[in-house]
This record gives structure tokens, C-alpha cells and sequence, in this order.
């Protein structure tokens, strides 16, 4: 196991410890950060379904949006933070906040009511129209964190990022459990994308392994539980 | 209605050869498509024209025959619609894009007759859906068409009869008009109305029926080796070096198999044999296509001695002279028997040949019990569908494509199709509402509509684009995601390292399948053992296995069919009457008698229940005898049961036979002291709401979901500009799935991924019948061990997957123990 790291195995969201600070790693895939009282979450990818119709005519159903966010209010309510970091990607593109559903953007408006709400930009929505609340950023540090989208190529200790959409597969006697995953080596961190749509792309890739050379663990997120497991047991897709 | 080998298909032409030749030979009047012929098989297409070409060319007749098959290439295709040939020969795909064509309804006024080649075969699943919307179709373009089907013999003719001629308004709507009815039944001399009233149900109308009947008996018999064979297991290793010898006393024979395990296995075990290097190939869906070409064409032309296939070879395509069919394990179903058998000696003059040959004891009964099917000529063909609506979906928007549509018109269109004959409006436009926007209640794709009302009421496609992504995406054989196979070049002397893109491509596995490889793994496909090296982009690399290697993954299942209720019947009867066990080979009648010793043999309706400890745990096992697909469904369903008593159960186990579920609590105690406990434990009612959460949550019921959700076109295999794999549909499917469950639960694909379920990969309604049927006849059984019955489905587990939470380890040593005492 990675230097700097402590787990609680058996809790349901284990913690980690990071740059000096502790994190939380969130059974429905957001980071929290009891000290700063701040929830991450990453890719969110709100608006995908309608994207699908806009470009191609294919009619995803179009609840993505209202089942993420429902997602994010459960963590919401269950941590009350001061602040909440979306992580880059919160959009799928970006027109998707103009096609929002009316009910869907009150449930935003009514999340950011007395919170600090941070959206970090993302390849997907560098460009995010105004409308939706909340300031932007293109990265944030806390404490001896940086929190920023894509992952730079370098190590930076502390750094907290999304993009990639890490998913961690463990097959043995003849099955296959594909999950999302945290990733990290105890020095950095890489998120599991947030948003119902979003795809993953499995940590056993070049793009994901790449950015850490000493090894890595991940943290699948099953039904129950968040699992770590080590890179060895980790599959290809 | 013919036996298989009568030559129903030349027989289907006669008419239209008649007709075509006695034609005033006028230069003026353009020449329109005469008869429209469909296979299910491109390869059988292509196959009549060859047949058809020599009658016409010896008697000069003045008819163009055409084929029009997904290789024909566009020049042609444009300019069979200009220039129609007498006869086209085509797919239900094909024929599918042709009506939905702008020029369909010049190009086939002129139709007058219309072939449905191995109806029986199409009928059963989507694509025969898709087929009679495409009928109903060319009924209204041609007012008087004459449709004929061809079939093998089936149980219940009147529902093909029903199926090639309008139905009759069946349901009102809001508007109620009959559209008048008799312009779209023809008064055509080969339709006459159905004789078979039924009391208060207005007659519907059906087809003539022609039946050729008679046809030499088939030869049938179980290949009996004369000692015990096992009790689980489907490879039937104890038979080969007899079927070896068998095909060395046959010119040509066709083995059939059911799973492409079975054929790899059965293909590498005659080669060991195969000391006379006898020409034996194998033919199974997952080879690449080039080489099952080849192995068709030497076939054809004589050059091999045995085939080992699976269900690709199981229609009409008559390739040279087969002598002997050899049908390794259960044979699963009478027709299907019947069918595989008639491959043998196409000739209705002489018998063919054909040997059973059982993998275990209960294959053994299975395979009784086919014997006397076949003896009496009784057929056990699947029920007429009731149409799906994912298929509708397609066909709608392939309507708009071709024209601007009225919905009453085409309503009563569809419904004039047998399998949609009880289509309600209100489902149609449910349909109609889904190609439109996506049919969400969350209206929010009004602004991108596929489909658009115009002010005059009807409805027409979006634009261009819309058609052609319709026309890349028509048909209803939705593939399993799957990877390509290809063997890679090891660099010499750095073993393990592998160049990509190296050799040829061997056929293709299921995604899923190659999901559970790691490298190093050995598995047998096309013939070899081979190890994976490892996925690069979709194609999974092998190489070949050093000989010797014993295959470490005991492969893919392929295609796997259910035993028939019509086959299960008859098996427990077999076990049920003593007196009919002398007919059985002897160590299964010794088998029975031990059983019945030991426990108690079960009356034909009976179900019985056995509990019994073993090692720390105790087992409850039942015999339904209602094929795999029902037992996994009862099975979930039973230890969810057994979970809210408290009995702790640990997992299951089912085959085709039976089911065993394991627990940490005494059953048998349970049933002493609660006399209602196993009454209770197989009530009704367990279809409730355990079923419908399980259902939901379960993995076939994705993969269902996906396939309606291609079909349908939520999601398109091909995008105009950009091709989709397989591999990126599977993984959004599911997010998709578990999205719309969660917020529009009564949504069209849903209803109808649970309509499928309902038949078929769960067969859910199969296991209500059963249920029904065990009421008041269950009989337990307390025993102090394991009887014979119960060891075959006990022997299942650690074979199969648990379904129970992490009780995997304790199974796999459990499997061990109990073949010990099963042998001693």
C-alpha cells in the first residue's frame, strides 16, 4: 500500500489522508472534507441525455440531470457543507444549462441556497454559460490541497482531480464487477465521475496507470460499501 | 405444411412460373415485380435462385430472377427498383427497407404472390413481427396479393394460416371505422375463411392449408452404450469414440449439438479419435464468416465426411448427402428433432437416419421421451407471439419514411397483422409518441422530433437524415456486443510478449464472455485451445495453446435452449410409470428404482420436494422439471422466501431438471413442526413482488432492456457518419436502464423488455403455469441424505453461477465431497 495512506477498510466511506488533510471518500462518489466542510464532486455531466438528441436524435431518457442531482442531494443534506466543488465537466457541453429542465434548475438554486458552490472548469464546459448560479474557477486550493479538473501530467502531492472517469474491474470465477473508483497513491487523487450518464474508462489504461508510477490503489464503490483494491487485482476491460 | 425434405420450396413457385410464362409477351407495358420470395437465411436466398435458375433456363421461360440480400451492391439495388425482375428473393430485412422505400407502392402494385419460405421458423421470434408488419403492408399495396408459407410441420397450423392474411378488425378505436375490410382480404382462390368456429368469437380469417403428409419414417434411435453414464454433464465424452465409428460407416453426418461449447468440445474430441484423418469440420455462428463459407462449400460439394453444428445449420439449405444425423445431448424439443433429423437424405422415399446420443441419465429420459414424440409424430412448436413493440417502433418510423402516414389507417393496418391483432390504440399511440419525441413524460424532446403531425394530420419523417439513420439501423437480430478473435504473433524467444495485429482473425466471442479472460487463460474455440493474451482496442488476442493444454475456461454457453414443456411432460411420465421403464436403457431403470427406494418417485403432476443435511448445511431440492430458465427464475425466488423466514439460505443451484438451494437452517425440522411450511414456500404468489425487484434488478433483464432499446432505435448500432461498437451500446444501456426505471417505470421500452422477459429469458410465464399446476400435488420428502434424484442437480453446483452472497468457496469444496459419495 501507497505510503501516506490509512484506511478504515470496513466503514462504508473510509478516509484518506492526503497532503495533511482527511478526506472522506463518499460511497456516492464525492470527497468530503470535514474540516473545510466542503463536498467534491466530479463530472457531473448534467444535461448528457439532451446532448444525445440535440447532436443525433438518439432520445436518451432525459432524467439524467434530475437522477444526478438527486444523487448529490442526498450527500448534501446527509454532510450540510459550507461549500460544494463541482469539479470540472458539470455540464455535458455547453449549452446544456439553456436546455435544462425549469425543475431541474430550482433544484440547483435551491442546493446552492447558503453554500459557497464552486464550479471548476472542465474541457466540457470551459465555456458555461451564466444562469445557474454559483461562482467559477479554474482551480481551488484548500488547505495543502489543489483541486483543479484534469490531472496534471506531473505529480503535484495534494492535487484533487476529476476527468477521466476512473472504474476500477475485478473478475474472478468466471464474473466480472465493473465499478467507478477513486484512484490514488497517497500523494494525489483522482475522482470517479458523479453524473448518471457518464461513462468510465477502466484505471488499468495507460491514461489512468500513467500518472502513477509507484503503484496505485483504487476505490471501487460497491452497492454496500467502498472496497479498496489493490492494482494487481485490478483487471483490464 | 410439408415434412422436412418434401420440396414445399420449388413446389411454392410452381404457381407463380405458371403464371409469368403464360404472360402476353407486351413490350409496353412496364415490367413490375411479379413474386416476392423471403428466407430467413441470406445464404438460402441465394440458394433458391441457383435452384430456380436451372428449371427456367431448361424450359426457356421468359422470368428474371433476382436475389436482394444485404451484399447486393447499390448500383444493382437502384436498379432493381427502376427495373424490377420477375422474381425478387430477399430477407425480412430487406424487405423491411423495401417498404419503407418512397417508391414502394409503384414497385409493388404489381405483386401478385408472396413467398414466406420456413415460416415455422420465423414466426417464433422479432423478425417474424417485423415480417408481418411488413406483409400487412404489401397486402394494402397489393389489394389481391396471394401469400403462401411454407413450414415444416407444426403443432398448431391455424396460427400460420392466421398469420399470412389480414386479420379482421379485431378492436375498436375512438373513430371506429372498418375501413372497409374487404378490399384488403383478397378473394384470391388460394384464401378461404377458417373453418374453426368458435362459439361467440367471430371466425378470423386463415390461409388454405396444404399438407403433404406421409414422408418415409425417420429411423430413430438411442445410441446405448450399455453402461452407466453420469449423472451431470452435457459433452456426453463417453459416446465419441461411437460416434467416430459411426461416421466411418455413414458417406456424410451431420452432428448437431446445442451449445457452441459442445461443438468445440465434440469437434476436438473426434480429431483425437480421428485416426483415419477423416475430412471432419465444424459450423457454429461465432466462426468467422469467411470460414464457415468454406466449410459450407466443401460440403456441398462432398468433400467432408462429418460436420459438428449447432442451430446455424438447422434449416432448409440442403448441402449434399447427408446420410446420418447425430444429435449430441437432450434433444430439448420434438419439432426441433424432427427438424435436425429431416437434414439427413432430403428425400421423402427413404428414411433418414438418425441416433440420440444422451449426455447424463436425465438426457437419457429426455431422449426417451423425443423417441416417442417423434414415434407419433407429435410437435411442440412454440405458441404464436404476441407482437413486440419495440419492433413496432422501428416499423412506424420505416412508415413515415415511405410516406406520409394517417394513424387510423395504419392502425388498422398493424392490426390486420396476426401477432398485432390485439394491439389497442392506446398502445399504438404510445408507439407513435415514442418515435416521435422518446415518449417521456418529461416532454422535453418536442423540438427535435423524429416524426411530425402537419397540420393536415398526418405524419411525416423529420428530414433525410432521420430516414437514412432508419435504414442503418432496420432489423430486429440484435448481436450480442462481441470481440474478434485473432491470433497474435508471439515474439521467438521472449515468450509472453505479443505482437498486435498479427495473424488471422478466427470469429468472434461475446463481450461478456471475453469480460471474464485473463491473460494466460486457455479456452477451446474453432477447434483449437487457445490462451488470451489480452484485449487490444476489440479484438481479443490468442495464441495457440501448446498441444496438450487441457482448456482452463470452460467457454461460452452459445445458444442455449430451454426443454420444452411438451418434452417435460413426457419425462415425468416416463418416471412416473414403472412399466415404462423396461423400454428405457437398464442402469436408468435401475437408477428409478433406487430413487424409489431411497425416497419416492413423483405422479406425473406431482412436484416433489426433498430436504435433507449435508456436511453443516441443509438442502432443499425440487424437481419442476420446467427447463433451466424457469429453475434460476424459482430458485431467486425461493431463497428470497426462505430469507425473510429466517432460514438463511446460502445459494442455489438449477438445471433443466430441478433446483437445490442450501441453507444454514434444518428445512426438515421447519416442515415438522409447520405442516404448511413447503405449501407456503411454493405458493402463488411468490409472482408478486419479489419477482417484479428481482426482475428489475436483474442482469438479463439489461440485457433485454438493450436489445428492445436497438431495435426500437433509442439507440442506433449505426449513426449516420460514425460507427458505434458494440462494447460502448452495452455500457450505456445500463445506465440508461437503471435511469428510466427509477423515473418513468410504466415507459414503453420498459414494458416491453418485461414482455420479453415474461417468454423468454426468464420465462416467468412458464414457471406461474407450473406453480399452478403443483397446488395441492407437492410431495415432501425428509430424508437422513442425499437420494439419487436429487445428486444430478446437486452436482451442479460450483458448475453453475451461485447466485446466493459469497458462498462461492463452500460450494466448489461441497461439489467435491458429494462426488465422492456419489461415487461410493
Amino acid at each position: 500500500m501507497a505510503a501516506g495512506l490509512r484506511l478504515e477498510k470496513t466503514h462504508k466511506h473510509p478516509t484518506l489522508l492526503l497532503a495533511g488533510e482527511t478526506l472522506v471518500l463518499d460511497l456516492c462518489g464525492g470527497v468530503w472534507l470535514a474540516e473545510h466542510r466542503t463536498l467534491i464532486v466530479s463530472d457531473l455531466h448534467l444535461e448528457k441525455g439532451s446532448s444525445f438528441a440535440a447532436r443525433s436524435g438518439q432520445f436518451l431518457p432525459p432524467y439524467d440531470t434530475r437522477e444526478t442531482l438527486a444523487c448529490l442531494h442526498e450527500a448534501v443534506v446527509r454532510h450540510d457543507p459550507a461549500r460544494v466543488v463541482a469539479l470540472g465537466d458539470s455540464f455535458h457541453d455547453a449549452r446544456g444549462p439553456e436546455r435544462m429542465e425549469p425543475g431541474d434548475r430550482a433544484m440547483i438554486a435551491a442546493l446552492q441556497e447558503g453554500r459557497d458552490w464552486v464550479w471548476i472548469a472542465g474541457n466540457h464546459d470551459a465555456a458555461v454559460s451564466e444562469g445557474v448560479g454559483g461562482r467559477y474557477a479554474d482551480t481551488l486550493s484548500l488547505g495543502g490541497l489543489v483541486l483543479r479538473h484534469e490531472p496534471s501530467p506531473e505529480p503535484v502531492p495534494g492535487e484533487i482531480a476529476g476527468h477521466l472517469h476512473p472504474c476500477g474491474k475485478v473478475a474472478m470465477r468466471g464474473r466480472a464487477v465493473r465499478r467507478r473508483c477513486f484512484v490514488t497513491d497517497g500523494t494525489r487523487l483522482v475522482m470517479p465521475a458523479f453524473g448518471a450518464y457518464a461513462g468510465g474508462l477502466n484505471v488499468r489504461e495507460r491514461a489512468i496507470e500513467g500518472l502513477f508510477p509507484n503503484g496505485f490503489t483504487a476505490h471501487l464503490l460497491g452497492d454496500g460499501r467502498v472496497f479498496a483494491i489493490g492494482r494487481a487485482q485490478l483487471t483490464r476491460d | 405444411m410439408a415434412p422436412t425434405g418434401a420440396g414445399k420450396t420449388l413446389a411454392g413457385f410452381l404457381p407463380s412460373l405458371v403464371a409469368l410464362s403464360e404472360r402476353p409477351a407486351s413490350k409496353s407495358a412496364p415490367r413490375r415485380l411479379h413474386t416476392l420470395y423471403v428466407s430467413p437465411l441470406k445464404a438460402l436466398a441465394v440458394d433458391i435462385a441457383r435452384n430456380l435458375d436451372a428449371p427456367i433456363a431448361e424450359m426457356e421461360l421468359p422470368v428474371r430472377v433476382e436475389t436482394r440480400t444485404g451484399d447486393t451492391p447499390a448500383h444493382k439495388r437502384t436498379r432493381q427498383i427502376s427495373r424490377p425482375p420477375d422474381i425478387l428473393l430477399t430477407t425480412p430485412e430487406q424487405l423491411a427497407l423495401l417498404i419503407a422505400h418512397r417508391e414502394a407502392a409503384e414497385f409493388f402494385s404489381g405483386l401478385r404472390c408472396v413467398i414466406l419460405d420456413e415460416l415455422h421458423a420465423l414466426v417464433t421470434s422479432k423478425r417474424g413481427d417485423l415480417l408481418s408488419l411488413a406483409l400487412a403492408r404489401l397486402h394494402r399495396l397489393s389489394p389481391g396479393l396471394a401469400a403462401i408459407g411454407l413450414s415444416a410441420t407444426v403443432r398448431e397450423p391455424d396460427e400460420l394460416r392466421k398469420y399470412l392474411v389480414p386479420q379482421v378488425q379485431a378492436l375498436p378505436h375512438p373513430q371506429d371505422l372498418p375501413r372497409e375490410p374487404e378490399t384488403c382480404r383478397p378473394p384470391s382462390p388460394a384464401k378461404e375463411r377458417g373453418k374453426g368456429n368458435v362459439a361467440g368469437s367471430p371466425s378470423l380469417p386463415m390461409a388454405m392449408l396444404v399438407t403433404v403428409s406421409g414422408g418415409a419414417k425417420a429411423d430413430l434411435r438411442m445410441l446405448d452404450l450399455g453402461r452407466a453414464l453420469p449423472l451431470s454433464g452435457h459433452t456426453a465424452w463417453h459416446s465419441m469414440p461411437a460416434i467416430y465409428d459411426l461416421i466411418g460407416q455413414h458417406r456424410t453426418t451431420l452432428v448437431f449439438v446445442n451449445t457452441r461449447l459442445q461443438a468445440e468440445y465434440t469437434f476436438q474430441e473426434l480429431w483425437r479419435l480421428n485416426e483415419d484423418a477423416l475430412p471432419i469440420a465444424i459450423h457454429h455462428g461465432s466462426l468467422d464468416a469467411q470460414q464457415r463459407r468454406r466449410v459450407e462449400a466443401a460440403m456441398a460439394a462432398g468433400q467432408l465426411r462429418a460436420i459438428v453444428c449447432t442451430a446455424t445449420l438447422d434449416l432448409g439449405i440442403d448441402w449434399g448427402d447427408v446420410d446420418l444425423v447425430v444429435n449430441v445431448g437432450a434433444p430439448k424439443g420434438a419439432s426441433r428433432i424432427m427438424q435436425r433429423i429431416g437434414r439427413a437424405n432430403h428425400r421423402m422415399d427413404e428414411p433418414s437416419k438418425a441416433y440420440l446420443v444422451p449426455g447424463n441419465r436425465f438426457e437419457m429420459l429426455e431422449c426417451q421421451a423425443a423417441l416417442d414424440a417423434v414415434e407419433e409424430a407429435a410437435q411442440d412448436t412454440p405458441d404464436a407471439r404476441q407482437g413486440a413493440l419495440d419492433v413496432l417502433a422501428q416499423h412506424v418510423l420505416g412508415m413515415a419514411c415511405a410516406d406520409a402516414f394517417e394513424p387510423l389507417d395504419l392502425y388498422d393496418e398493424i392490426v390486420s397483422a396476426a401477432p398485432y391483432a390485439g394491439l389497442t390504440w392506446e398502445s399504438f399511440e404510445q408507439v407513435v409518441d415514442y418515435v416521435a419525441t422518446g415518449g417521456y413524460a418529461l416532454r422535453a424532446y418536442e423540438r427535435f422530433a423524429k416524426i411530425l403531425r402537419g397540420p393536415d394530420g398526418l405524419w411525416r419523417v423529420r428530414d433525410a437524415r432521420t430516414a437514412q439513420a432508419y435504414r442503418m439501423n432496420v432489423g430486429t437480430i440484435v448481436e450480442a456486443a462481441r470481440v474478434r478473435v485473432r491470433l497474435a504473433r508471439t515474439l521467438r524467444g521472449k515468450p509472453g510478449t505479443v505482437l498486435p495485429k498479427g495473424g488471422r482473425v478466427l470469429g468472434e466471442i461475446e463481450d461478456e464472455f471475453a469480460e471474464t479472460l485473463t491473460v494466460g487463460d486457455t479456452f477451446l474455440f474453432a477447434g483449437e485451445t487457445l490462451r488470451f493474451e489480452g484485449l487490444a482496442e476489440d479484438e481479443a488476442l490468442v495464441t495457440r495453446a501448446p498441444p496438450g493444454t487441457d482448456p482452463a475456461i470452460p467457454s461460452y454457453a452459445g445458444a442455449k435452449f430451454p426443454l420444452s414443456t411438451f418434452l417435460a411432460a413426457r419425462v415425468r411420465a416416463l418416471i412416473a410409470d414403472p412399466f415404462e421403464w423396461d423400454r428405457l436403457p437398464r442402469q436408468i431403470g435401475e437408477y428409478l428404482q433406487q430413487q424409489r427406494r431411497r425416497s419416492i418417485l413423483p405422479g406425473e403432476r406431482d412436484l416433489l420436494v426433498e430436504t435433507f443435511p449435508r456436511g453443516k448445511r441443509y438442502y432443499l431440492t425440487a424437481f419442476p422439471f420446467e427447463g433451466r430458465l424457469a429453475h434460476q427464475t424459482l430458485g431467486m425466488l425461493l431463497t428470497r422466501r426462505l430469507e425473510r423466514d429466517g432460514l438463511r439460505p446460502l445459494g442455489f443451484a438449477a438445471n433443466d431438471y430441478g433446483i437445490a438451494i442450501w441453507t444454514t437452517r434444518d428445512l426438515s425440522e421447519r416442515a415438522a413442526i409447520d405442516a404448511d411450511f413447503i405449501g407456503d414456500l411454493f405458493a402463488v404468489d411468490m409472482l408478486g413482488d419479489d419477482l417484479e425487484a428481482w426482475l428489475d434488478e436483474s442482469a438479463m433483464m439489461k440485457r433485454t432492456f438493450r436489445q428492445c432499446a436497438v431495435i426500437a432505435g433509442l439507440i442506433e448500432r449505426h449513426h449516420p457518419g460514425l460507427k458505434k461498437t458494440g462494447r460502448q451500446v452495452t455500457i450505456s444501456t445500463d445506465l440508461i436502464y437503471d435511469v428510466l426505471r427509477k423515473h418513468q417505470p410504466d415507459h414503453l421500452l420498459l414494458r416491453a423488455a418485461r414482455q420479453d422477459a415474461a417468454t423468454g429469458l426468464l420465462d416467468v410465464r412458464r414457471l406461474g403455469m407450473m406453480l399452478e399446476r403443483i397446488q395441492g400435488r407437492i410431495i415432501h420428502k425428509a430424508l437422513d441424505r442425499v437420494s439419487p434424484l436429487s445428486v444430478s442437480v446437486m452436482l451442479e453446483i460450483g458448475r453453475e453461477r451461485v447466485y446466493g452472497e459469497g458462498a462461492d468457496e463452500i460450494l466448489a469444496d461441497a461439489e467435491a465431497e458429494l462426488l465422492q459419495e456419489a461415487l461410493s
